[in-house]
């Protein structure tokens, strides 16, 4: 009985930093989790700056990146987990009598959903890799948009036009709030990113600034040219025999972005290297030239998530700390009675031969096994808890094999440290005393 | 040279500022085989003397030999060691422990043998000596059940366990009525007489002090003259 009030102080001390740590690393890998949705894992690739006559088009206006790139990224770069090619146009979205400029238009593939950690939608689906192939005019709506063009009716089916097209409306995203800096994160329109390359930006006037110039009007399907607006051909028609005679230079298909996603933060960098690394490669770049790309990453968010959870850890740590000092605390005392109590009993053993050193081990294996015990059962009353806490309030919690382990090696050690001094002095006792003593 | 060999053992209790001089000169020999009886008043030096003998405690001046080794001068591992090999002890109140049966308690002392015993012979040892003093039926009991006189056969099981040449036996029949104190004086004689084991009774009473060959009275701090040897104790010693 008294031995599991002895204990008790480690019982609680063990399970308290079980139970901490285990919830501590649930919860710090939902904040993990939802920090990365921000974006903390993501790697943005710019394309490079062009420059002509000594003037610079400013970042992204280099025309190097192409989907191939992303292609070879995902295949040989095993610290990226999923990427998707961007391409960006800024357009007015008409439906029905409603108009609005959404912050975003942008095409890309269905990979984007999760590398933006989106992929839950509020209504409809997805557009598919098919989707992408074909150049299908389907598209997914942020909330914003619904609530600004469709004034919260279900868009589903839908048809809505950009630049003269009509994109039918698949699904609806999830809300996501304003990003880290305020810019609302719902008000974008997503879109196949050959769509949004060969059937919008082709016949956008953006089309003649350099950041997205590359598609060529030529290739525009005509079908969607319902109502003019495309741009006059500056030059005439070039029949077959021409272009023959000079072909024209290969032209690539360009993106203005890649966007890939780490396969955990902690890999972020080792993914910035290896896509530097295949890229200059793929770009046939000399060692002495620079990047024809820059590779951004969100260095901030994860700057915070860091120190997030490495406060998280300390604190954790502190409470462990405090709660085995209380437990080792009880057991010296505990200890400490039971030496006084069993003095008889030491000088019985020393009268029959027993050395001082022999009364010392005695004793501090007695508080390291009540250590040990009430280790053991901490863990289980520390698993328990942090069950009760999964079960009852569904608070997402992790099992830490290196709490466990620690949480043993600590309890030992705790009963080495605390029980060391009654040891000591149930050692050096005298004999005569401590048999006389009653 | 004897089993136990005293000579001018002084012994001095610092009380304070005080010197309280306990033992004044104690010179004694005892041989093997021998069955003593150390008798004497209370104050009159009797456990202290009983102590030093018990390699428990160091005398302030003399020297101590048993069987052979000088005590007064080891450290007090040394003395634990010796304890632990050369000497058995029986105590009054038995001090058997509690919650532990009656073979583990025969055992104890083995744990501390130089060189270590293994499990099951230290076993084989126990219950051996246990039905030897009449209990081996009851090795798996506590001591709660057992009466005052098996709690003591029990006692004499343990110190008999690291085969001692010398057995201590402080007051042994002291809280024992008078027919199991007799069982337990004529274990002493018999082990004595079969095993040759040299027995010191140490005790106040008289009737007690007959079962033994020989008494030793001590007074004052001093031994007073024998009349049972009389060679004399230290003649004794001369012609071992």
């Amino acid at each position: 009985m008294r031995a599991i009030l002895t204990t008790l102080g480690i019982i609680i001390g063990v399970a308290a930093v079980i139970a901490m740590m285990e919830i501590g690393q649930g919860s710090a890998a939902a904040m993990r989790k939802s920090i990365a949705s921000m974006g903390a894992n993501n790697l943005i690739i710019f394309p490079g700056t062009a420059a002509s006559g000594g003037v610079s088009f400013g970042a992204g206006s280099n025309l190097t990146l192409t989907p191939d790139d992303l292609i070879a990224v995902l295949r040989e770069c095993p610290a990226v987990r999923n990427g998707a090619p961007i391409v960006r146009a800024r357009s007015q979205v008409v439906y029905g009598n409603r108009n609005w400029v959404p912050q975003a238009i942008t095409g890309t593939t269905p990979a984007y959903l999760d590398v933006r950690d989106w992929t839950q939608m509020a209504e409809g689906e997805s557009f598919t890799d098919r989707d992408v192939r074909n150049s299908s005019k389907v598209c997914l709506i942020g909330q914003t948009i619904v609530r600004e063009v469709f004034q919260g009716r279900s868009p589903i089916g839908q048809e809505i036009r950009i630049q003269n097209v009509t994109f039918r409306v698949i699904g609806v995203l999830s809300p996501k709030g304003a990003n880290m800096m305020g810019s609302d994160q719902d008000d974008i329109v997503l879109a196949p990113w050959t769509t949004i390359k060969y059937r919008v930006s082709g016949t956008s006037s953006s089309a003649s600034t350099a950041s997205s110039s590359s598609s060529t009007a030529d290739q525009v399907n005509s079908l969607s040219n319902l109502y003019p607006g495309g741009q006059p051909a500056l030059y005439p028609a070039r029949s077959a025999v021409q272009a023959a005679d000079n072909p024209m230079p290969v032209r690539f298909t360009n993106v203005d972005q890649l966007l890939v996603v780490a396969v955990s933060s902690e890999q972020a960098e080792a993914a910035v290297d290896q896509v530097t690394q295949l890229l200059r490669e793929r770009h046939r770049i000399t060692e002495n030239e620079p990047d024809d790309f820059s590779i951004r990453n969100m260095a901030e968010i994860m700057r915070t998530l860091a120190s997030t959870s490495t406060l998280m850890t300390n604190l954790l740590l502190f409470v462990a700390l405090i709660s085995l000092i209380v437990g080792g605390v009880g057991i010296m005392n505990i200890m400490l009675v039971s030496v006084t109590e069993r003095t008889h009993e030491i000088g019985l053993r020393m009268a029959v031969g027993a050395r001082g050193i022999d009364i010392l081990y005695q004793f501090l294996t007695e508080a390291v096994i009540l250590c040990l015990a009430g280790g053991a059962m901490g863990i289980a009353l520390g698993r328990l808890s942090s069950f009760l806490v999964r079960w009852l309030l569904k608070w997402p919690t992790g099992t830490s094999l290196a709490a466990m382990v620690a949480a043993v090696a600590v309890s030992a050690t705790v009963g080495i440290v605390f029980g060391f001094y009654p040891a000591w002095k149930a050692s050096r006792l005298d004999p005569i005393e401590a048999l006389r003593y009653e | 040279m004897s089993l136990i060999e005293l000579r001018n053992i002084h012994k001095t209790y610092h009380l304070g500022q005080i010197d309280v001089p306990v033992l004044k000169g104690v010179s004694l020999s005892i041989g093997r085989g021998e069955l003593v009886a150390l008798m004497g008043a209370s104050g009159s030096g009797k456990s202290t003397l009983m102590n030093i003998l018990g390699c428990l405690d160091h005398p302030t001046s003399g020297q101590y030999f048993l069987d052979g080794h000088e005590v007064s001068s080891l450290s007090s591992d040394g003395r634990a060691r010796l304890r632990n090999s050369k000497i058995g002890f029986v105590f009054q109140s038995f001090n058997l422990l509690a919650r532990t049966t009656a073979l583990e308690n025969v055992i104890m002392p083995l744990s501390y043998a130089h060189p270590a015993i293994s499990d099951r012979e230290a076993k084989d040892r126990a219950r051996e000596l246990l039905t030897r003093v009449g209990l081996g039926e009851r090795t798996d009991h506590e001591p709660s059940q057992l009466s005052g006189g098996q709690q003591q056969r029990v006692a004499i099981a343990r110190a008999l366990v690291n085969q001692p040449p010398v057995l201590f036996a402080d007051e042994p029949t002291g809280n024992l009525d008078s027919r199991t104190s007799e069982e337990v004086l004529r274990m002493f004689q018999e082990l004595n007489e079969k095993d040759g084991i040299t027995i010191i009774l140490v005790t106040h009473d008289a009737n007690v002090a007959q079962h033994a060959k020989r008494t030793i009275r001590i007074v004052d701090g001093l031994i007073a003259p024998d009349p049972a040897a009389p060679a004399g104790a230290p003649a004794q010693g001369a012609f071992a």
